[in-house]
């Protein structure tokens, strides 16, 4: 069996051409093609600016209190004037609770458990990755089928079984989503190490008399740290996607943390008379996945389009 | 042809018995006690130790894992504490309609991607390649069961066109099959339009087009068969993915299928429904995948004479 999933893995079949880009490479189209890109970058780095600085500070300034209920002001349409004075400008759920002030609390869990998962699941990844492409033998062999084997599972499933398991809790949510997520940091790196590990200035560090740490940690590492972030990029739109179905299957993040997914799951039963509770905070969600999403290709176009693929 | 089937057909056993051990794996090696789990944390201590004796968890790992195998190997997950029935039955009764929505997912998916990814192809960076491409992101990261309230809040709490849920005639397959079929059009879209792209210079078609064939001819004929490959892959990869997808797009909708079954049996803790639910999804994705890797080789020589 000579790497025999390759064949059937997405990431290696779909060679991805930009189609965009002319042959011969016209200065003029290509300027422009760079001003889009930059565009795309300072846009999406806003919206996740934006969204940041919610998670930050909204907490602060709007108080949201998972166990408080309000009967008095249940289900109102977003712009309503509640009965303590504040304006519920996303409206209220069904015991009264400002959806804005539980969206930026969600902003909170969300943005956490992303980072969280991401640092996790990079560790472990290009951990696999820099000991499977280094060292290669039987190393790479094992770590590269335990891969493919989880690979042909599908993420999401994992996911629900292992998060079955353990019950709903965050650092669980992490545990659960890094567990399904190190395999493409694990891929990444495994060929970017391939590629490195013989190139000119690795081998002249080498005949210097370099150990295998400094030649990994010095060398090595710092030549992918371009790519690994191009990956982190649009991983975290995914993971941040996945904590949201997770908690929307109630799975996830436990009642007294509320997160986006959960907002839109309480909603359901409220779908006739309070639209606003399932709407609004799937929007929110729906605007920062796809500011990943845009700025990871806008990333990767830029620094390293042979990952067009990924 | 016949080593490159062995191959592909050994390599499809390991990774079964590979999500198989990790099952295993899973339940047995978290922390708590499988017993424990099942019986909720309100039970004595002699009922955990009698369902402990039941289970075989006194027995040492390997013991147990043996009798696992065996078990699996008959097709043997144990019965359903809430159903009192057999698991693998529960669960099979189920999959039919589990496949029927991620059937009628496909269809859509396939059907809608391609199309419109030839129609970017075919309108490379105008305006309807644009709005191609826009669809294609959003489809991508809306989350699904998001989008699913909105079709039920949009079509059938205000337009009244659908039912919002439940199973029945073919109207109720729309809205869960759409639902579901989002993520597949986003992809289909990008391969179809980039793998035309890829070939729209090459010589064979413009021998095509110097040939005095219709426009149509030339891309359906002989530059789609080029982009064929892929599409094929990713389509079986993405079947399996349907069936995974189909878990949360069952929940949205009321959806009586394996994945509902599923997110039932979580909560009411019937691990051995969980068990023989996840299992069949996860044989399914692997029979797929093997399908797929053998018509791949069928449609690329290059491919089973090994490179």
């Amino acid at each position: 069996m000579d790497r025999p999933m390759d064949q059937v893995l997405p990431g290696e079949a779909v060679t991805v051409m930009d189609p965009a880009e002319p042959a011969g490479g016209e200065p003029k189209q290509s300027k422009t093609r760079v001003k889009i890109g930059r565009l795309r970058i300072i846009v999406s780095l806003s919206v996740i600016g934006l969204y940041v600085l919610a998670a930050i500070f909204g907490p602060i300034l709007l108080k949201y209190d998972a166990v408080a209920t309000d009967l008095g002001s249940r289900l109102k349409p977003p712009g309503t004037t509640l009965a303590n004075g504040q304006v519920a400008v996303f409206g209220t759920d069904q015991v009264g609770q400002d959806i804005l002030a539980q969206m930026m609390q969600g902003a909170r869990v969300s943005i956490t458990v992303g980072v969280a998962t991401l640092v996790l699941a990079g560790l472990i990844g290009v951990a696999a990755g820099i000991a499977a492409g280094y060292f290669g033998g039987w190393l790479d062999m094992v770590l590269m089928r335990l891969a493919d084997i989880q690979l042909t599972f599908p993420s999401i499933l994992l996911a629900i079984f292992i998060a079955a398991i353990l019950g709903p809790s965050v650092v669980n949510v992490v545990i659960v989503l890094s567990i399904s997520n190190w395999v493409t940091f694990a891929r990444v790196t495994r060929s970017q190490v391939l590629g490195l590990k013989n190139r000119d200035f690795v081998d002249a560090t080498r005949t210097l008399g370099a150990r295998t740490w400094h030649l990994l940690t010095r060398s090595i590492l710092p030549s992918m740290i371009a790519p690994i972030l191009v990956v982190a990029t649009v991983e975290l739109g995914h993971v941040i996607l996945a904590e949201a179905s997770l908690s929307f299957l109630g799975l996830g993040t436990p009642a007294s943390t509320p997160s986006w997914g959960m907002t839109i799951a309480n909603g359901r039963d409220y779908l006739s008379n309070a639209w606003w509770i399932s709407t609004i905070p799937g929007i929110a969600l729906a605007a920062l996945v796809i500011s990943f999403g845009v700025l990871g290709d806008a990333l990767r176009d830029r620094f390293d389009p042979r990952l067009r693929s990924m | 042809m016949t080593a490159y089937l062995i191959r592909r057909s050994l390599f499809a056993a390991f990774v079964l018995w590979g999500a198989v051990t990790i099952v295993f794996l899973v339940l047995r090696l978290v922390p708590g006690d499988p017993a424990l789990l099942i019986l909720g944390s309100d039970a004595t201590p002699d009922e955990i130790e009698q369902l402990r004796e039941q289970m075989g968890l006194n027995q040492p790992l390997l013991v147990q894992y043996g009798i696992y195998l065996a078990d699996v190997v008959r097709f043997d997950f144990g019965d359903s504490y809430r159903y009192h029935a057999d698991a693998m039955g529960l669960v099979l009764d189920r999959f039919p309609l589990t496949l029927q929505l991620a059937v009628v997912a496909m269809v859509i998916g396939l059907v809608l991607g391609i199309a419109l990814g030839v129609v970017g192809a075919l309108r490379v960076n105008r305006l309807a390649d644009r709005i191609v491409s826009v669809f294609a992101l959003l489809a991508q990261s809306m989350p699904s069961f998001w989008i699913g309230i909105m079709f039920i809040l949009v079509f059938a709490r205000q337009l009244h066109i659908f039912a919002s849920g439940g199973h029945g005639g073919f109207d109720r397959l729309i809205m869960p099959g759409v639902t579901l079929a989002l993520p597949l059009i986003a992809i289909q879209i990008r391969l179809t339009r980039s793998g035309l792209l890829d070939v729209v210079h090459e010589n064979y078609i413009q021998t095509a087009r110097a040939k005095g064939l219709p426009e149509r001819v030339v891309i359906f004929l002989h530059a789609i068969r080029n982009a064929i490959i892929p599409i094929v892959t990713v389509a079986g990869l993405e079947f399996g993915k349907l069936l995974g997808g189909a878990v949360i797009v069952e929940t949205v909708f009321s959806w009586p299928g394996v994945g509902r079954l599923l997110i039932d049996s979580i909560s009411a803790r019937d691990y051995n429904v969980v068990q023989a639910a996840i299992l069949l999804i996860a044989g399914g994705f692997v029979l797929i995948n093997l399908i797929v890797d053998v018509l791949y080789g069928y449609l690329d020589p290059r491919i089973r004479l090994g490179r």
